[in-house]
């Protein structure tokens, strides 16, 4: 990675100690050098969270704008210059809660952006609360006996709202993470990757997971690759998650980006 | 037989906050947590310059670069 990306005088990030988004963060911009993009012409948006202060640590123009409307934004800059290459981050309470109206429907219409959601299964900078994205029975702070909602399917709503690139990946797998990002920015067409961190102050304390390092390593046990889930039985993924490609279709029609791409 | 590679190991203690991620995934055991759960780097030879440190390291804070005398 290009330490020129990055705005050394803002380091030390603020993260937790054993935080995974740093980790993302470096992932993504291992992808941007990989792909050889004009840093000019990379812009970065991001909503509220933790997550969401990872732009202000690269030297790319970038908005911080407010908490779930990331997506909005970032659609405005696109359609005002179909040029740039528009990233979203996003962390998954301001994906799929705050914003998760604007995720469904900038999936439907197909933006040409992408959207890289840090998903650590909490509201970490507000105290660890559960998201949409919490597991079933899983201890946060408003849910102390343990979470009673089901999850969001974050992959499947995406893919089900219409995106034509949709993965997972996980942190411990950063080979495979960059892969997906690279694709998923070359991706003509709405593209959201979901990136699994690990919280370790709030998500891993309450629920036991170990410290930040036992947390990332342990990613290898229970994150599972699409093409080895397919020999095994529901019984043998109970408890998995399953990481790789999902959705990888050409655009449904001329969306109103590649129109604007066109006039440009 | 090609000579074995030697690996420099740049670590900014600045921005280190010992979380001990470096010391899980390396599987050469070049760090350890000191006496005062402080990150130390305590068998530098030993690297192979995988970068699983540099990939996992969430502060930006471990560079492994190969050391070449020409």
């Amino acid at each position: 990675m290009r330490s020129d990306f990055l705005r050394l005088e803002r380091l030390p990030d603020i993260w937790c100690p054993g935080c995974g988004n740093g980790v993302a963060l470096r992932a993504l911009l291992e992808a941007i050098e990989q792909l050889g993009l004009d840093p000019d012409k990379v812009v970065l948006v991001s909503g509220i969270g933790c997550s969401s202060r990872a732009p202000a640590y690269t030297a790319f123009d970038n908005v911080h704008t407010l908490h779930g409307r990331a997506i909005p934004v970032a659609t405005g800059i696109k359609l005002a210059n179909p040029k740039l290459t528009v990233i979203v981050i996003t962390g998954d309470g301001d994906s799929s809660a705050i914003g998760g109206n604007h995720l469904i429907h900038a999936a439907r219409r197909d933006v040409d952006i992408t959207v890289v959601v840090f998903n650590n299964y909490n509201y970490g900078m507000t105290g660890g609360q559960a998201s949409p994205l919490t597991p079933s029975s899983s201890i946060t702070t408003t849910t102390p006996s343990g979470n009673l909602d089901r999850p969001f399917d974050l992959v499947n709503l995406a893919a089900g709202a219409g995106a034509t690139y949709v993965a997972r990946s996980g942190i411990y797998f950063t080979k495979h993470l960059v892969d997906h990002l690279k694709k998923a920015i070359t991706h003509e067409g709405f593209s959201l990757v979901d990136t699994i961190v690990q919280c370790p102050t709030y998500y891993g304390r309450f629920n036991k997971r170990g410290d930040a390092a036992q947390m990332l390593v342990s990613q290898k046990d229970w994150l599972v690759l699409k093409s080895v889930a397919e020999k095994k039985t529901p019984e043998q993924l109970a408890g998995k998650v399953i990481i790789g490609e999902f959705v990888n279709i050409g655009r449904h029609g001329p969306a109103a980006a590649s129109t604007m791409k066109e006039q440009a | 037989m090609a000579e074995k590679k030697t690996y420099k190991i740049a670590h900014n203690r600045k921005w280190c906050k010992n979380c001990g991620i470096c010391v899980a995934v390396c599987s050469k055991h070049v760090y350890e947590m000191d006496s005062n759960d402080r990150q130390a780097i305590v068998n530098p030879q030993d690297c192979i310059g995988c970068q699983m440190c540099t990939e996992h390291c969430p502060d930006f804070a471990l560079i492994v670069v190969e050391v070449r005398d020409e």
